[in-house]
């Protein structure tokens, strides 16, 4: 009961600050709305028990990758958005497009895990006795390991090619 | 009932009030001992030794003006002093000050959580305060709190990756995120871990120092070129929250480091038989001890070095300090893996 009603609140908070993060005319403030968004969200991995994913939640995404965000904001100093976008219509058509693609994709993902319930063994089986921070590694070197390669592979890539991009020619 | 909710809110009223009552009297602490080593003699006026200064300071910021600025952010202006303030404040619920102590016949554990992810919890909690900085640099609408905003941005995002690297080493040591676990683990393999990490100690204290903007790493209020900096046009109780926040996050980062490189509670050498006089003191005092000491070197430090230039500490951050960290932590890795065998 009590979960419930904590879920569909923290579900209220998160949609109402992204609503705010991309309606927000001043850009800091957009960025302040999508914290709160992010904080909601690891409150959403905790009452989900998965206390390890809250707190790297908080760590990566509050507090690194949004404080970039803020830096580059307050670098350019952009006070509002630029006025009249000239092809509204157009952008308007691409988002719409692009939010039902998102929303195809997450409903197959549901569908489709909804449609093999016992697929995947779980892993408790594998690893007995094993906390949510070793569970999580457990799996990303077992089961995940080939996704979590190429992820890392993705990063190191684009850490290359941006430092290749801010070298000066020389 | 009353173990589920009374006994944990009791925890965190006391707790509060030591923290803040232990605040204030660092900034005194701080003043006294500054001044000690200029060979003055620092605050004497209120009460003997001026002891009282700190309710004096407290009256007067609390009775001053509070000026918001003209045309700055005011949402965001009001809520920098608090986002500062809150995320040092909570920090404290997963230190762990002693295992059990025995208050009026009950037996009660002096830390408010053990949470799995502990020292996860803390790391992450404190990088939510850098925003604190960074909203008053913007919300003030003046240059040179803008100024310290993107200072304090850039500070922060390159000496948080040199702490968790560095976390993560004692981490492999410990084998366990959790604060009391971290401790345990000290007491059964018998040494504190400032013997078995001691450069983890030596970055984590530098990258601390930087952390909490703390000199020779204070840039972001350096008072000389951006007249105070991110607090410049900050009055009254919002700049003493400021203040204070700099304070708590300073007891934060040595309380942590006591906790997993200097046995947390533990007595100096928990196994040796011979010295079990020292184990009646308890166990919290040995952790206020050893924080103190913490304490009193930052103290030390600001009172010793000059500033660092801007670029100086980038290059100290990216080019010195994160190798060794990574460095570090395969080495420790490889240690634990080869131990195990």
């Amino acid at each position: 009961m009590l979960e419930t009603v904590v879920f569909y609140a923290l579900a209220l908070l998160i949609l109402g600050f992204g609503i705010l993060v991309v309606t927000s005319r001043n850009t800091v403030h957009s960025v302040l709305f999508l914290v709160a968004n992010f904080l909601c969200i690891a409150i959403l991995y905790l009452s989900l028990g998965a206390e390890f994913l809250a707190v790297i939640q908080v760590l990566v995404y509050a507090g690194g990758i949004v404080v970039l965000y803020l830096f580059v904001v307050m670098l350019v100093s952009l006070r509002g958005l630029p006025d009249g976008p000239r092809n509204s219509r157009r952008r308007t058509r691409l988002g719409l497009a692009m939010a039902a693609a998102v929303l195809a994709e997450v409903s197959a993902i549901v569908v489709s895990a909804s449609a093999r319930p016992a697929g995947v063994p779980a892993p408790e089986l594998a690893a007995p006795s094993l906390g949510n921070t070793e569970m999580v590694g457990w799996l990303l070197y077992t089961d995940y390991l080939v996704p979590f390669e190429v992820a890392s592979m993705l990063l190191l890539v684009a850490m290359v090619g941006a430092i290749v991009l801010a070298r000066k020619a020389e | 009932m009353i173990e589920t909710y009374v006994v944990p809110l009791l925890k965190i009223v006391v707790l509060l009030n030591a923290v803040l009552v232990s605040v204030t009297y660092m900034v005194l602490l701080e003043r006294k001992v500054i001044a000690w080593v200029q060979v003055r003699l620092g605050p004497m006026r209120v009460g003997p030794y001026g002891v009282l200064q700190p309710i004096a300071d407290a009256i007067k910021l609390i009775l001053k003006e509070d000026i918001t600025p003209a045309r700055s952010d005011r949402w965001v202006f009001t809520l920098a002093p608090i986002v500062a303030m809150v995320p040092a404040l909570i920090a404290f619920a997963v230190i762990p000050f002693d295992k059990e102590a025995s208050i009026l016949g009950y037996h009660v554990a002096l830390y408010v959580a053990d949470v799995n992810v502990g020292l996860l919890y803390v790391v992450s909690v404190t990088s939510v305060s850098v925003y604190g900085i960074i909203l008053a640099g913007y919300a003030s609408n003046s240059k040179f709190p803008l100024l310290a905003g993107l200072r304090a941005s850039a500070q922060l995002i390159s000496y948080e990756i040199a702490v968790t690297l560095m976390l993560v080493s004692v981490v492999v040591s410990a084998g366990t995120l959790s604060m009391v676990g971290i401790v345990e683990a000290q007491r059964t393999s018998g040494v504190w871990f400032a013997f078995v990490q001691p450069v983890a100690l030596v970055i984590l204290f530098i990258a601390g120092l930087a952390e909490t903007n703390r000199a020779p790493f204070d840039l972001p209020e350096a008072e000389q070129e951006l007249t105070g900096g991110f607090h410049t046009e900050y009055s009254g109780m919002r700049f003493a929250l400021f203040y204070l926040a700099e304070y708590a996050n300073m007891i934060v980062v040595s309380a942590v480091a006591t906790t997993i490189f200097f046995g947390g509670w533990l007595r100096p050498f928990p196994n040796v038989a011979a010295l079990g006089l020292l184990g009646l003191i308890p166990g919290w005092i040995w952790f206020i001890l050893k924080t103190f000491v913490f304490l009193y070197v930052f103290i030390w430090i600001r009172a010793t070095l000059p500033r660092y230039r801007y670029d100086q500490l980038m290059r100290l951050g990216w080019k010195i300090l994160i190798p060794i960290c990574i460095a570090n932590l395969v080495v420790s890795a490889t240690v634990v893996v080869l131990l195990q065998r």
